[in-house]
């Protein structure tokens, strides 16, 4: 029992630990203000979740990545089904009442499916590239990987959830990297995306479809690939305007918005107006644990999940924040060393996965909060509340944990 | 080749940790720039989110008499607002309280109106709410999210109408007000004063508001009343000191002829300190605290006796007989007479000048008499031939050198200056050039014709006579820095005292002889009538007293008196208890003279042209109204 305790990995631990306490407080603190609102005892809940949370790290740890490997299928599978079943009777939360991302029973939402389905993606694709003797070397070969993540990613776009909709195809071009496909492959990959992005403007769109000609005259893919990435990128260039009118009115506020948010500083401009102040006026050293008079009025908006790190910065300032985004460097840092001396390919690309999903939820977060990137309802690990989003996060400590010590173990890193 | 070989995987790795830091380090200069370096200006954004500014009143400066006593002070009030919001949520709110506030669709609009000229202060809803209100309103606080009840102090005259006029009123500022500079420190629905000696000395009676800041939640409740920012405590308006004697000003209130029109002024000679001014009808300055109910307001603007009106300032009257002194002061100041000279034409009942018949207001006529006889008795054929010896040059020169064609400068607002031609060329511009005799000058000189003077100006002129013949400016707090301080008669001393003791013969034998003495003081005084187109004359008096050495000069002037023998009673009582006499015997006072004004000039040709004759002598009445030069003010802001 003591050599096991012995070969548990100390950094990721320590920093999971600091990140949680940091956390809790954070969510304290969000619940401290002076008109009531639903936040006040949050943070009690939120004990209970670390909890559950922890118990569940603990059983993952426990667990051979040979028998998660083996379960990843039904794992995968059972996450499909919930996504589908909550597209059909889910309900909407808070300011996003009119999506369908939670799944309840009997009135009562138990959780958000989505959450749990980042993490059946990165074993399932684990498993696919580890299975490979060799990297995608062709647009072919990436076919299964993309229906892998294509269909929770449809899924949860229908649902529709555009923040976490981008953490899947986040996950996707990580793992395809780590295991070692060629660069160009993943910017043919991405391409169409970028020609859909830059279709608004049509002297952009064209410079960009002469510069993918060079690329790919130059890197010299399969014609029928070629002509294939080339066709997307036409077909995106034509969809983008219908696309655009597809989205829900809120995603095409929240992408204005973000471009100007003095349009509308009353409501959708509301929330990244009143974060950049809260976060602004918090200075240096911030106004004092549970002080911040912007969070105590009620003037940041979803204070205690997606808007939770501006409480960071106007209470802990400047310091705070730094204190928080090299606690997450940290754990980033810890997880990609693991992931360097997993024994075998599959934990490897898993734990790099999850270094990557929890990568894009904390650039995602931390990022909209100083208009770096345009708001998406994403949560901060271990920060937000939320208890889906939680396990999913403990769940994985659990898998990097048990991965590490498994190494160990095996001697492939020193104990 | 094994992609996870680890000379593969440490590449890898290496520029996994590549973006990791670059991201990274995007996000840190980030969070500097907007915590470090856009502190300042989030701070303050944080600051205007959380923070209400409610303007604290200052109290208006208290206004004393020469005594100490209170001419208007304040009283506790309270104001009812509302906290900045939406409009339509302001407009929710306000349909909820206004059946407690009593505010109909129309009152309701005229906060918003004000809302939208200051987004960013309370709403102000009920200016002076009585007290029932407030604890009302109290009591279903919850209800009304952003309701502010303010302590507020309220301006209240303990005298009430009393002495309006000189006092004034307050209002809100109106926007043309806070347009110009000397408003531009006052805030948007601050109150400054309307009229009088509020008008006047605002600057120091105003004081500086202060501020609080109270603390609100996003939704815009009241979070914090206090403590949320240091307050900016008001400064407190200056004490107004007054030379006004209330007692006086009470006394002649009381006395003055119930339901008449007119006013009196009481100065101190020697110094032009005012020492009473009363003008009625009167107005309630305190109708005005709080928003002037609009139905009083159009009362008082639309009544005939026009109310609003400062008769001691800003009416003209023709000044009839008073003006007789000037015209012998004129005469002996020139040497054109001695107080023994008699005129070459005894007064038969009236005197032939051209072809027109000049009348005494004597029928009988008053026979020859000396000028001081021609003063007491008031004799008009006397003083037309006065007028024509000294000519109409030097009538019209010393006129305007007295400052009886000008503002006195009394420190109150809206002064209206005296009428009186400024010289021969006023008259060729009026009838043509060789169109007008010197028959002008007849009627000149004894106040009538084109001469119309301000009660001020002619107490002041008798203010001269009673001191040593120099004009002080009248003032209630201070004296004027300019106009024409300072004019002098120059009479000598034997003059001036010939001068007091035809009008102690005024009172004693004369036109007034009943008001006589006054216990064992003598008055010096003198009456006058004017006529009007409007109605019977308007009575003049004014006097002065003790006759050998005044401490006080009182004119007073009551429209459609019929004469001036009527008014002597009235200021020999108000001078009678200024300097402490036994008024009983002011009281008694009975005057016989029906009248002392001439009729008017007679046609002695009754079949001779009347081509420019009838302009010649004869004021075309209408130039002096004595009630067309009300100034209409725009009604207050409310």
């Amino acid at each position: 029992m003591l050599s096991r305790l012995r070969r548990i990995d100390k950094p990721l631990v320590g920093v999971t630990v600091a990140l949680l306490s940091y956390g809790l407080a954070a969510l304290y603190s969000a619940g401290q203000t002076d008109v009531p609102t639903i936040a006040a005892t949050i943070w009690q809940k939120q004990i209970v979740w670390i909890a559950v949370g922890l118990t569940a790290l603990v059983l993952v740890s426990r667990v051979s990545p040979r028998l998660v490997e083996w379960a990843t299928p039904y794992a995968y599978g059972a996450t499909v089904l919930l996504l589908l079943v909550t597209l059909v009777v889910g309900t909407g939360a808070g300011t996003a009442a009119g999506s369908r991302s939670w799944l309840a029973i009997g009135g009562l939402r138990v959780g958000q499916p989505a959450e749990l389905a980042k993490l059946a993606v990165i074993l399932m694709l684990a498993r696919w590239l580890a299975a490979r003797r060799e990297a995608p070397a062709t647009l072919r070969d990436l076919l299964p990987p993309g229906v892998i993540v294509g269909v929770p990613f449809a899924l949860v776009l229908l649902q529709p959830d555009l923040g976490s909709a981008v953490v899947f195809i986040a996950i996707l071009f990580a793992m395809l990297f780590w295991a070692g496909t060629k660069p160009s492959l993943l910017v043919l990959l991405a391409s169409p995306a970028i020609g859909l992005i830059l279709a608004f403007s049509t002297v952009a769109w064209g410079i960009w479809i002469a510069l993918l000609c060079g690329l790919l005259l130059w890197w010299r893919p399969y014609v029928w690939e070629g002509l294939a990435v080339m066709a997307a990128n036409v077909a995106m260039g034509i969809v983008a305007l219908p696309f655009w009118k597809a989205l829900a009115p809120y995603q095409q506020s929240r992408l204005l918005t973000f471009l100007n948010p003095e349009v509308d500083p009353r409501k959708t401009g509301w929330h990244i107006i009143q974060s950049k102040v809260a976060i602004g006026s918090g200075g240096f050293l911030g106004k004092g644990f549970t002080h911040g008079p912007q969070k105590r009025l009620a003037f940041l908006p979803a204070q205690h999940t997606d808007f939770i790190f501006p409480v960071v910065g106007e209470e802990l300032g400047f310091v705070g924040v730094l204190a928080a985004l090299a606690l997450f460097a940290a754990l980033i840092l810890v997880m990609l060393r693991i992931a360097r001396r997993a024994p075998d390919p599959y934990s490897s690309l898993c734990v790099f996965g999850i270094a990557g999903m929890l990568f894009t939820h904390i650039i995602e977060n931390v990022g909209m909060t100083v208009k770096l990137l345009p708001i998406t309802g994403i949560p901060l690990p271990f920060f937000s509340y939320g208890g889906s989003f939680l396990l999913a996060c403990s769940l994985a400590v659990g898998i990097v944990l048990r991965v590490a010590w498994e190494s160990r173990r095996s001697g492939y890193a020193e104990s | 080749m094994n992609p996870y070989h680890p000379h593969l995987l440490d590449r890898r790795l290496g520029v996994a940790r590549g973006v990791l830091w670059a991201t990274m380090g995007v996000l840190a200069v980030a969070f500097f720039r907007t915590q470090i370096l856009e502190h300042g200006k989030y701070q303050l954004q944080s600051e205007t989110n959380r923070l209400r500014p409610i303007p604290l009143p200052a109290p208006r400066g208290v206004i004393l008499d020469r005594n100490g006593r209170v001419l208007a002070e304040n009283v506790p009030g309270y104001t009812v607002s509302l906290l900045p919001a939406e409009e339509v949520t302001l407009r929710r709110i306000l349909g909820r309280i206004a059946p407690i506030v009593r505010l109909d669709s129309a009152g309701i609009d005229r906060v918003l109106v004000r809302y939208r000229r200051a987004p960013y202060l309370p709403a102000l809803v009920l200016a002076d709410a009585p007290f029932d209100m407030v604890s009302a309103l109290e009591e279903r606080r919850l209800l009304f999210p952003g309701l502010l009840i303010q302590p507020e102090p309220k301006r209240y005259y303990p005298d009430s109408s009393l002495a309006a006029h000189l006092i004034g009123y307050v209002g809100e500022a109106t926007e043309t007000e806070r347009a110009q500079r000397r408003f531009a420190p006052v805030r948007l629905g601050g109150l400054v004063g309307k009229d009088g000696l509020e008008r006047q000395y605002d600057d120091s009676l105003r004081g500086g508001d202060g501020v609080r800041f109270i603390e609100v939640s996003a939704l815009g409740h009241v979070v914090r009343e206090a403590g949320a920012a240091p307050t900016l405590k008001p400064v407190p308006g200056t004490p107004l000191h007054t030379a006004l004697d209330l007692d006086l000003q009470r006394y002649i209130g009381e006395i003055f002829p119930a339901g008449q029109r007119g006013a009196l002024l009481a100065l101190n000679p020697n110094t032009g300190e005012v020492l009473a001014l009363y003008s009625a009808p009167a107005f309630n300055p305190n109708a005005f605290v709080g928003g002037v109910n609009p139905e009083y307001w159009r009362r008082l603007n639309e009544s005939e006796t026009h109310p609003l009106l400062n008769r001691a300032i800003q009416a003209r009257y023709p000044p009839g007989s008073t003006w007789k002194l000037a015209v012998a002061a004129m005469a002996l100041k020139r040497g054109v007479v001695t107080f023994r000279s008699r005129m070459p034409i005894p007064c038969r009942g009236g005197l032939a000048y051209g072809n027109r018949y000049f009348r005494c207001w004597e029928p009988a006529g008053h026979g020859a008499l000396t000028l001081s006889e021609a003063i007491a008795q008031s004799c008009d054929v006397y003083f037309y031939q006065l007028g024509l010896k000294l000519g109409l040059t030097s009538l019209l020169e010393d006129a305007s050198q007295w400052g009886l064609r000008a503002r006195t400068g009394i420190d109150l607002p809206g002064e209206t200056a005296s009428e009186f031609p400024s010289g021969i060329a006023y008259y060729d511009r009026a009838y043509g050039p060789r169109r007008w005799t010197s028959a002008v000058t007849l009627n000149l000189a004894i106040g009538q014709g084109e001469n119309a003077q301000t009660l001020v100006d002619m107490v002041r002129l008798y203010q001269m006579l009673a001191s040593d013949g120099r004009s002080r400016s009248p003032y209630v707090v201070h004296p004027a820095a300019t106009g024409d301080v300072g004019a002098d008669m120059e009479l000598t001393a034997p003059q001036l005292a010939g001068l007091r003791q035809a009008m102690i013969n005024v009172v004693q034998q004369g036109t007034a002889r009943s008001a006589g003495r006054v216990g064992a003081m003598s008055i010096a005084g003198k009456t006058g009538s004017a006529q009007n187109p409007h109605g019977p004359a308007h009575g003049w008096f004014i006097g002065f007293a003790p006759a050998d050495k005044p401490e006080i000069v009182v004119g007073a002037i009551v429209e459609h008196a019929q004469h001036g023998s009527g008014v002597a009673p009235l200021v020999a009582r108000v001078i009678a208890r200024y300097l402490g006499a036994d008024t009983t015997v002011a009281r008694t006072i009975r005057l016989a003279l029906p009248t002392d004004t001439a009729p008017h000039a007679r046609d002695i040709l009754p079949g001779a042209p009347a081509d420019t004759a009838s302009v010649r002598d004869t004021v075309p009445l209408d130039t002096v109204p004595s009630d067309t030069t009300h100034a209409v003010t725009p009604p207050p802001d409310r």
